[in-house]
C-alpha cells in the first residue's frame, strides 16, 4: 500500500504543517510516513499559491521524487483553482477534497469529489481562516487513512495545550460536516 | 541502543544531533534552506537545553572566521550554510583546513546564482572541493543525523584536524519530514566525545595561526593535507563501524552498495537521489535487469579504490551528477573515469547530468538513464560526452 497526497493551499495557511500532522498520524498508527514542501517560486511567500505533499506506506518509503499522480487531492482555498490546476495527475478513483461551503462543479467525473466548510469552521474554533486541522479531519473521515483518534494525538503534540483543543474541535467539526460523493 | 523514533524535519534531525554534540561554539548566517537548523539551534540554546556560545554574525563571510577563531582557541565549533553563503565562506574554509581547524559545517545543498534560485543541486559544495575540507553526502534523515553524530569524531581526531561538511540536498532533505530514531543525547555526547586540541591559542603560551610562509613550505602544507584526508578514511571507516556496533545504524562509510553483485551495469551517484535510485533498481531487478547502485558517501576523502571493488567486473557504469565543471562535465562522472584510469577491468563510463538546478529526477528519470546507458555502451565508447537529462534545447533556438 503507498498512498500519495497533494495539497493545495496559499503561502501561510499551512499546508507543509497540514501534510506534517498527516504523517506523523500515519506513522502513530504504525505506518511509515512522508511529508514534503513543493519547491519553487522563489520560496513560500504568504499568500501565493503553495503545495504540499504526503506518502503513506506499509514499508519503508525510498522514494524522494516528486508527487505527480497522486491518490488524494485536498484545496485549502478553492480560489487558487482559477489558476492552479487542482486535478492535474490525480489517479483516476482518486479523492479530491474541497474547503468550501457549497458544492463547486469540477472537470472531471471519473474522481470521487468531497467539500467541507474548513473556512467556515476554523472561523467558528480557531477565530482565524487556518483550516488545515479542519481539512485532515474530513480526510480522516472520508478516506479512513488516519484515524480520528490519532489526528487528534498528531494536533496535540504540534500545538500548545490552548491551542491544539481548539485544533481538535476543529477536526471534529469537520470530520461531522464533510459531505459530497458517496 | 534503543532510540526514540518519531517523525522530524531534516533540519530538525540535525539541530537534535549537533546538540547532544555539544558544540562550546555556535556561529551560523540564516540562508535558505539551511535557516530551520539555526532556528532550531538557537532555541536550544535560549532555552538552556544547549550550552553553547552562540555568535551572532553579520555575513557567512563573518560566521566562518567566528567558528574559525574558536575552534583556533579550542572550542568544539559548529557552523552551517548553504548556495552562495558556502561561497563567502570559501576564504574562510581554504584557511580553517590548511591551518588544520576542525570544524564541523552542515552544508544544505543549493544551486548557485545566477539566475538566483533555490533549488537543490551540488554546485556550492563542489565549489569547495578543493579547500582540504572533508565532504560527506547523506541521503536520507536518519543518515543526516548519524553523520553529524560521527563528524565531530572524524574532524576532531589529532591525526586527522580537518574542517568536515555534512552536506545535505536542500528541502528534498532539509524541509522533509520522515521517521528518524534520536538516541538518548547522553549516550550521543559520550559518543561524540569533548574535542582535545593538539594546541590552540593560548595568552599564557602565545603562537600565530596564519603566519606567513614561502616557497620553502607553502607546498608541504598543502601536501600535508593530502596525508590527513588518507588518515581520514581510516578514521570514518572506524567511526562509522563504532557507530553501528553502539546505536545499530550504518549508513556506509565511504561508499554504500545496494545490489552491485552480478550486475552488468552500475548507477554511482550521491545525496538524496540514491533513495530513489534504490527503490528503481529494486524494479528493474524486479524486471530481471541486472542493474546495481554504489553511492558515493565521501566526496572528500574520495573514495577510488571502494568504487572499484564495488563495481566488479561491471563492464558498464553511469554516473549521475548534480555539479558541473564548465567545458569538462559532470564532476563526480571526471573523478570516477580518473580513478578508473590504469585499472585492469575498464568499464565504459557514462556521464549523466541529472538533477542540476534541482531538475526532477525520479523512476522514469533514472529507468531512461539505465537504457541510454545501455545503448551508448554498445557503440559510444568511454569518450562520451555528457547527456543531460531533461535539457530543453528548445531554450537555446
Amino acid at each position: 500500500m503507498l498512498v500519495e497526497l497533494r495539497i493545495h493551499g496559499r503561502g501561510g495557511q499551512g499546508s507543509v504543517a497540514m501534510a506534517e500532522m498527516i504523517a506523523g498520524a500515519a506513522f502513530a498508527e504504525g505506518k511509515f510516513a512522508q511529508a514534503f514542501p513543493y519547491l519553487g517560486g522563489g520560496g513560500e511567500r504568504r499568500g501565493a499559491p503553495v503545495q504540499a505533499y504526503a506518502r503513506i506506506s506499509d514499508s519503508p518509503i525510498k522514494l524522494r521524487e516528486k508527487i505527480e499522480e497522486p491518490d488524494l487531492v485536498i484545496v485549502q482555498d478553492p480560489s487558487i483553482m482559477e489558476m492552479v490546476d487542482v486535478l492535474a495527475g490525480l489517479k483516476p478513483g482518486g479523492i479530491l477534497l474541497i474547503n468550501s461551503e457549497e458544492p463547486i462543479k469540477v472537470s472531471r467525473d471519473d474522481i470521487r469529489t468531497f467539500f467541507v466548510p474548513a473556512g467556515k469552521i476554523a472561523i467558528e474554533t480557531l477565530g482565524r481562516p487556518i483550516m488545515n486541522t479542519a481539512l485532515i479531519g474530513a480526510l480522516s473521515r472520508i478516506t479512513g487513512l488516519v484515524g480520528i483518534d490519532t489526528v487528534e494525538e498528531a494536533v496535540r503534540s504540534k500545538f500548545p495545550k490552548e491551542i491544539a483543543e481548539k485544533n481538535i474541535l476543529a477536526v471534529r467539526k469537520a470530520y461531522e460536516q464533510v459531505g459530497g460523493a458517496a | 541502543m534503543k532510540g526514540k523514533t518519531a517523525i522530524l524535519e531534516g533540519s530538525r534531525a540535525v539541530a537534535e544531533a549537533v546538540r547532544a554534540c555539544r558544540p562550546d561554539v555556535i556561529s551560523v548566517y540564516p540562508i535558505t534552506p539551511q535557516t530551520h537548523i539555526l532556528e532550531d539551534l538557537a532555541r536550544f540554546v535560549s532555552s538552556g537545553q544547549l550550552k553553547s556560545q552562540f555568535v551572532r554574525a553579520d555575513s557567512e563571510f563573518s560566521a566562518a572566521s567566528i567558528v574559525y577563531g574558536a575552534s583556533a582557541a579550542g572550542a568544539r565549533a559548529y557552523t552551517a550554510s548553504a548556495s552562495q553563503g558556502l561561497l563567502l565562506m570559501n576564504e574562510v574554509i581554504y584557511a580553517m583546513a590548511s591551518t588544520r581547524l576542525p570544524v564541523v559545517l552542515t552544508a544544505v545543498n543549493r544551486a548557485i546564482s545566477a539566475p538566483i534560485t533555490i533549488q537543490p543541486d551540488h554546485q556550492d559544495t563542489m565549489s569547495l572541493r578543493d579547500t582540504g575540507a572533508l565532504q560527506i553526502h547523506v541521503e536520507s534523515l536518519q543518515e543526516a543525523y548519524d553523520a553529524h553524530v560521527q563528524s565531530f569524531r572524524i574532524a576532531e581526531d589529532p591525526e586527522v584536524l580537518l574542517p568536515i561538511f555534512i552536506c545535505m540536498d536542500g528541502w528534498v532533505l532539509s524541509h522533509s519530514y520522515e521517521p528518524v530514531t534520536v538516541f538518548p543525547d547522553e549516550a550521543i555526547s559520550e559518543f561524540a566525545g569533548t574535542f582535545q586540541p593538539v594546541q590552540k591559542l593560548d595568552p599564557a603560551k602565545p603562537l600565530t595561526y596564519g603566519s606567513y610562509a614561502d616557497q620553502d613550505v607553502l607546498m608541504e602544507y598543502r601536501y600535508a593535507l593530502m596525508l590527513a584526508q588518507e588518515k581520514a578514511r581510516e578514521k570514518i571507516r572506524s567511526v562509522t563501524k563504532e557507530y553501528k556496533e553502539v546505536f545499530g545504524h550504518f549508513d556506509g562509510d565511504l561508499i554504500d552498495t545496494h545490489r552491485t553483485e552480478d550486475a552488468e551495469i552500475i548507477l554511482v551517484a550521491m545525496g538524496s537521489m540514491v533513495s530513489t535510485i534504490r527503490a528503481a533498481v529494486d524494479e528493474l531487478r524486479a524486471e530481471g535487469r541486472k542493474v546495481g547502485l554504489v553511492k558515493v558517501r565521501t566526496f572528500r576523502p574520495f573514495p577510488e579504490e571502494e568504487i572499484i571493488k564495488a563495481c566488479g567486473k561491471a563492464p558498464l557504469i553511469a554516473v549521475l551528477d548534480k555539479s558541473l565543471s564548465v567545458n569538462t562535465g559532470g564532476i563526480l562522472a571526471t573523478e570516477i573515469k580518473a580513478a578508473f584510469y590504469g585499472n585492469p577491468v575498464q568499464p565504459v563510463i557514462v556521464p549523466f547530468m541529472a538533477g542540476l538546478g534541482g531538475k526532477e529526477v525520479n523512476r522514469r528519470v533514472i529507468k531512461e538513464i539505465v537504457d541510454i546507458a545501455c545503448r551508448a555502451g554498445d557503440k559510444q565508447g568511454p569518450r562520451g560526452d555528457t547527456i543531460w537529462m531533461g535539457l530543453d534545447h528548445g531554450f537555446f533556438s
